[in-house]
């Protein structure tokens, strides 16, 4: 089901907030084509985590590779913002709030990375567009701006603007959690295709255990800034050891 | 607009009617109809007081057309002076909000100094210290020096326009910052550059907030471009106050001339005042982020009966950036 190409590599990486060291040591290997889905209590540093695997977290220390792009945590010079940025155009990211440019329609904002970061002509950008929103089932919204959209669809719109940079893995922080509760599935519905359909290396923080069980390839527990254990959904739900995991799974199954 | 905010919930029912004693069974008179018999009652007293003055009508409308015609150098002067203090404003706001410690420190100097020294002072620097400080650094007789005597129109303009971009530095600044980090962030992650971040995605949304105080702003430039007058111009750059002021110590006409050009002003004013209310409510409406109150913050996330709040409605609900909120709910 995945490849052995490894996608993203986090080596030792730690993140402090002041003198509060959120990340305490990760390590974490994905690999192409497969769902991880990181889980754990609020603070327990997995949205930290994958905001520094693009980098809207500057690491403290440790390594992150991303599609063989590799950067340490620290001081940046022009050359290591320009290595970061290219890092990012290989990373699509969707956000709790959506983030969408509230200035543009829908098809407009699926077509900015496009045009703006790859210069890509607007004709191409607009056919890739029209294709990316059919994918999420909004092509009949794609004039439409975010404000005149449901939450899941902005979500969804959301969606489509990551995937119009082609990237290399999807980043999703906690995707759902803002949703009105008959919105969710509509927007994991949309994962669940990426996953099935397009083979997308994805890595989701979320507490949509249904959608770990379903579509996840591996679940990664967080527990005070360390990965406590990981494993498939079946070892995960049925077999772990650690009453921290189990704890928190009967609070949120 | 006004019932999609009244929709937003409790809170904001309180909204003040326009006119506090226009309900049934208030005093028959309205509210604006009192205000306008004050108005009234206010002219007939300048009236009389103006008769008691020998106030000089025939003489008013004579010279009527003299004083007028410094409008257009009050306007030239004017649009000038905005348009180099939007771009000051501009690159004092962004450098204000750099990391970079150059761009910081002449930004804040830039800003410091052009607000802690009055506007009449800076224009005499432009006009008499900047050629006295030139001609003493590059010698009288050098070519470059001829370039640093300025008229008093263009040391006018400049003097308004850097000092009004000092503050509209804050103005910008502040429009910037209410972009909000989520649009940034969801701009890098795209992989934009700073520059492609400010021009596509956070300027276009910042002008929405920047441009009605910057409407203000020219209307009260409008106003100072009197100070003008203080500068010895050229008769054919004798803006409304330095033409009133001539004529009225000429002709020992001070009331006259002078209320000619306060009425003039006055009129300019009420104009733009108006078209930038008209300015303020078209930029008030669209997709302007509403601040939701925080009680119905909650509720969106306690139950599903929040009635999906802004779901289909015509407004762009800002959420807080914690990811405490759901989680607390799923933990505890």
């Amino acid at each position: 089901m995945t490849s052995d190409q490894v996608v993203v590599r986090v080596e030792d990486l730690h993140k402090y907030f002041g003198d509060l060291e959120v990340v305490r040591g990760v390590n974490l290997e994905v690999h192409e084509g497969e769902v991880v889905v990181m889980f754990g209590r609020s603070g327990a540093g997995k949205s930290t985590v994958l905001r520094c695997i693009n980098f809207l977290e500057d690491p403290t220390s440790g390594t992150i590779e991303v599609d063989g792009i590799a950067l340490t945590g620290g001081h940046r010079n022009r050359h290591q913002r320009e290595k970061i940025r290219q890092l990012r155009i290989r990373t699509g990211m969707v956000f709790q709030q959506f983030n969408l440019f509230p200035n543009m329609t829908a098809i407009q904002n699926v077509m900015e990375g496009p045009l703006t970061v790859k210069g890509m002509s607007a004709s191409r950008a607009q056919g890739l567009g029209r294709r990316l929103l059919e994918r999420v089932g909004l092509d009949d919204k794609a004039e439409e701006y975010p404000i005149r959209l449901s939450g899941g669809q902005q979500q969804r719109v959301a969606i489509a603007r990551a995937l119009a940079m082609e990237p290399k893995v999807m980043l999703f922080d906690e995707p759902t959690s803002a949703l009105d509760p008959e919105l969710i599935g509509e927007v994991l519905g949309v994962m669940k295709s990426l996953a099935t359909e397009m083979r997308m290396t994805m890595i989701v923080v979320t507490h949509e255990m249904g959608f770990a069980r379903e579509a996840a390839h591996r679940l990664v527990f967080f527990h005070e800034g360390v990965i406590l254990e990981e494993g498939t959904p079946d070892q995960i739900f049925e077999q772990t050891r650690f009453p921290e995991t189990r704890k928190f799974l009967d609070a949120v199954l | 607009m006004a019932h999609q905010i009244d929709a937003q919930g409790p809170g904001t029912e309180a909204a003040t009617p326009r006119s506090p004693v226009s309900s049934p069974g208030a005093p028959r008179l309205s509210f604006r109809v009192k205000v306008a018999l004050v108005w009234i009652t206010i002219f007939i007293v300048l009236g009389v007081f103006f008769a008691l003055a020998k106030f000089d009508w025939a003489w008013m409308r004579a010279n009527f057309k003299f004083i007028a015609t410094g409008l257009w150098v009050t306007m030239f002067a004017a649009v000038c002076s905005i348009a180099i203090a939007v771009v000051l404003a501009l690159f004092g706001a962004l450098a204000r909000l750099s990391k970079n410690p150059i761009a910081y420190g002449v930004s804040s100097f830039y800003t410091s100094f052009f607000r802690g020294t009055p506007l009449i002072v800076q224009l005499f620097i432009w006009y008499l210290a900047v050629p006295q400080v030139a001609g003493n650094i590059l010698g009288q007789d050098s070519r470059f020096y001829r370039y640093t005597v300025l008229s008093a129109i263009l040391a006018g303009i400049l003097g308004l326009g850097f000092n009004y971009g000092a503050y509209m530095t804050e103005i910008f600044r502040a429009g910037i910052l209410a972009v909000g980090p989520g649009q940034t962030e969801a701009a890098e992650a795209l992989g934009m550059t700073y520059r492609q971040r400010m021009r596509r995605i956070v300027l276009p949304q910042a002008f929405k907030v920047i441009i009605p105080p910057t409407g203000n702003e020219f209307i009260a430039m409008m106003k100072d471009t009197a100070l003008l007058s203080f500068l010895g111009a050229a008769v054919f750059w004798w803006d409304l106050f330095k033409r009133a002021q001539t004529l009225a110590l000429q002709e020992f006409k001070g009331l006259e001339a002078l209320i000619v050009a306060a009425g003039i002003y006055w009129a300019l004013t009420a104009i733009f005042t108006f078209f930038q209310s008209k300015l303020e409510r078209r930029m008030s409406r669209g997709y302007v982020r509403q601040v939701v109150a925080p009680s119905q913050r909650r509720t969106r996330w306690m139950s599903g009966s929040a009635g999906g709040g802004n779901q289909g409605g015509a407004m762009m609900v800002e959420m807080p950036e914690s990811q405490t909120t759901p989680e607390e709910l799923h933990d505890d």
